[in-house]
């Protein structure tokens, strides 16, 4: 098995070249030393069985960013037969600096040139035979996206791994002076290079004009979000709803005869516990594709940078940048696909701070809880005032939380990023990336989803001979032990066990009263209704808006950030923070009221 | 050096105003990051775009275009050139 690893700066298309390669065989590798996702797969190559690692973008070998680090720690750990370096054909000349760099670290190692096709409309010509002679490394020119040049790269790849030179890693020692890297691209892009001195206006410029426009440009980034937004979820409402659909039909059609001869508790555990656990994964699948075929179709294109550099004087001051905002909206549909495409965010603790603020977004879930709270409990010219007033409070808890932690996690990632032209993503890339998430999310997040489920399912239904959710379960008896906290913030024990349901994932907590007071629909509704004031409800409003990430979430938090210690901290902080201020919100009001 | 001074930054150039790089003057982090994207000694650049509510600036380096807070704009001095054929879109 020989191994390859793919290297290059950000936006030259490697990964688009490293899904071509491999299609949908890559999965998540680990690798000694190294704590982020890299990419792997298997493929053949000439005669040669070779593994294909997608290594993050760098600009710099001894740069200070994250993925420059990992960079290195995989080149000294790892031994490699071939490293493939991909450059941005257009960019060549700024982009040999890196290729010199590699050159000096001693492995054996290929020079791809990538985005050959644009390359050739601006009027850049580039002599490959003469760059392989200057370099002394093969260089073909390809074009990723198209799969234009791959053939005759393959093969050449397959030609290097024949040689068969003994698998090396890195002497970072190695340090080339500036001047040396610099003397040298000179020379090497004179001998082989030509680039014209004026180039043609591009199409991204005038669209440019428009979209990253002074006045209309921050408009026009909100009203296409909204438009992305309605897209995901307006799709994606009938997907989930069908995919419970066919989870419960299987459910009484299936699962419920066969495991009918086993007792009672135990059919209640597999279908209660097991498989509503399997439906809650299942639920997500099609929200997490959609989101990522947009989310694809967004940062493949481009517009992605521009929202940074739209967003970024307000961002700034909230210690994240505009990637985070994006992210940040989107989890006002559902936080799950929010956090997971916190990875464009290539800096650690930009991630961490943005994952710690995407949970406080109102997500449809709890949309649906409060609609129905807000219906039973306020009159219809009260209820809009309501939902503003929660869907207000979500934004300032997520800007106090960005404000409290951002000193916290200060990124070393400087805000020096590139704005690439725009580009139309094609059909398989656009695929792929939503393809590829969702078995993420799967593998990553199914296991602890269900555990979660089963847990509430056990706190609710044991003792066995206690009546399900009831004052003599387990939930029942945390409630009384939790209310001396509770009470202050007017949640009497059973809308404890409601917040208990709530945990699997918000909406639940509906269906949770439903079992919890005995009664369904509009006589649910007119009895909640004598159970609670206005005051109680907005405050457990509240505290359901706050107080801890579904477990769908938390699983995605636990996947993407790979730290136990960060998950306990993202469910903590927002229950700590949902009790403060359900405690000022009901202790305050009850005062004034009762004045 | 007090003639160090008498260059202008990055930060100050106007719309559309051609300058060469001088010098980065950044912490050696930031130094590698903005030399990888085109920021190296007498390499021509100009601004093409500056954020609202003192945003990112958009500069254009040869093929490159960098969006860069002005902050950082701030570390980078630079020598004003007359308006000539380098770079994009024409004047």
């Amino acid at each position: 098995m020989k191994r390859v690893a793919l290297i290059g700066m950000p936006n030259t298309g490697k990964s688009t070249l490293f899904n071509r390669l491999t299609g949908s065989s890559a999965r998540v590798g680990n690798w000694p030393g190294i704590t982020v996702d890299l990419m792997t797969a298997k493929i053949l190559v000439g005669a040669h069985m070779a593994e294909i690692v997608d290594l993050p973008g760098i600009y710099d070998l001894h740069g200070y960013s994250d993925d420059e680090s990992v960079v290195r720690t995989f080149l000294q750990g790892t031994p490699v037969d071939l490293v493939l370096l991909i450059v941005n054909a257009v960019q060549i000349e700024r982009q040999m600096a890196l290729v010199l760099q590699m050159r000096a670290l001693g492995l054996p190692a290929m020079l791809l040139l990538n985005m050959a096709d644009e390359a050739r409309k601006l009027g850049i010509t580039i002599d490959a035979d003469k760059l392989a002679a200057h370099l002394a490394m093969p260089v073909a020119l390809i074009s990723a996206k198209y799969g234009e040049g791959q053939p005759a790269a393959l093969k050449k790849i397959g030609q290097q791994l024949d040689i068969g030179k003994a698998p090396g890693t890195a002497k970072l020692d190695v340090l080339l002076e500036n001047a040396q890297i610099e003397r040298e691209s000179v020379a090497v892009m004179a001998a082989a290079v030509h680039v014209p001195a004026r180039l043609p206006e591009h199409l991204t410029d005038k669209l440019d004009r428009v979209v990253l426009h002074h006045w209309f440009g921050l408009p026009l980034f909100f009203a296409s979000m909204l438009l992305l937004f309605e897209a995901v979820f307006w799709l994606g409402t009938p997907l989930q709803s069908a995919m419970t659909w066919i989870f419960d039909q299987a459910k009484t059609l299936v699962v419920a005869p066969a495991v009918s001869m086993l007792p009672q508790i135990v059919q209640g555990f597999v279908l209660d516990g097991l498989w509503s656990g399997l439906s809650t994964v299942a639920a997500f699948v099609p929200l997490i594709v959609l989101f990522f075929l947009f989310m694809a179709l967004v940062e493949d294109s481009g517009y992605l940078s521009r929202a940074a550099f739209l967003t970024d004087a307000l961002m700034s001051r909230l210690g994240l940048d505009g990637r985070s905002f994006v992210m940040i909206l989107m989890g006002f549909g559902c936080n799950v696909p929010a956090i997971m495409g916190t990875r464009v965010m290539r800096s650690r603790p930009h991630r961490l701070l943005s994952m710690l603020v995407i949970p406080l977004s109102l997500c449809s879930a709890r949309l649906q809880v409060f609609l129905f709270l807000i219906a039973a409990m306020f009159s219809p010219q009260r209820a809009p005032w309501v939902l503003f007033g929660l869907y207000l409070m979500s934004f300032a808890t997520a800007i106090l939380t960005a404000l409290i932690f951002k000193k916290r996690y200060v990124s070393n990632e400087p805000f020096v990023i590139e704005l690439p032209p725009y580009r139309l993503p094609t059909l398989m890339q656009i695929w792929l990336r939503g393809w590829m998430e969702v078995r993420h999310f799967l593998h990553r997040a199914t296991k602890m989803i269900i555990i979660g489920v089963v847990c509430v399912w056990i706190l609710t239904h044991v003792p066995f001979n206690a009546t399900p959710a009831g004052p003599d379960t387990l939930a029942g008896t945390l409630g009384s032990v939790l209310s001396p906290l509770l009470a202050p913030i007017g949640i009497d024990t059973k809308l404890t066990v409601a917040l208990m349901f709530g945990f699997i994932a918000k909406e639940i907590v509906i269906g949770a009263f439903a079992v919890i007071y005995g009664m369904e629909g509009a006589s649910l509704s007119a009895h909640m209704a004598t159970q609670m004031d206005w005051v109680q409800a907005m405050s457990f409003m509240l505290f359901t808006l706050i107080y801890t990430p579904c477990v769908s979430t938390i699983a995605a938090i636990k996947a993407e950030s790979k730290s136990a210690a960060f998950t306990l901290l993202s469910v903590a902080w927002p229950l700590a923070l949902a009790w403060g201020v359900s405690f000022v919100f009901y202790q305050s009001a009850r005062l004034f009221l009762a004045h | 050096m007090n003639s160090a001074r008498s260059y202008p930054r990055l930060s100050e150039l106007a719309l559309g105003q051609h300058a060469l790089v001088k010098a980065v003057h950044s912490a050696e982090s930031l130094a590698h990051r903005l030399v990888a994207l085109g920021f190296r000694t007498g390499k021509p650049l100009h601004v093409i775009r500056r954020g609202k509510l003192s945003g990112p600036l958009q500069v254009r380096l040869g093929t490159t275009d960098v969006i860069l807070r002005r902050s950082e704009a701030a570390q980078i001095e630079v020598q004003l050139t007359p308006a000539s054929g380098h770079g994009g879109k024409p004047a």
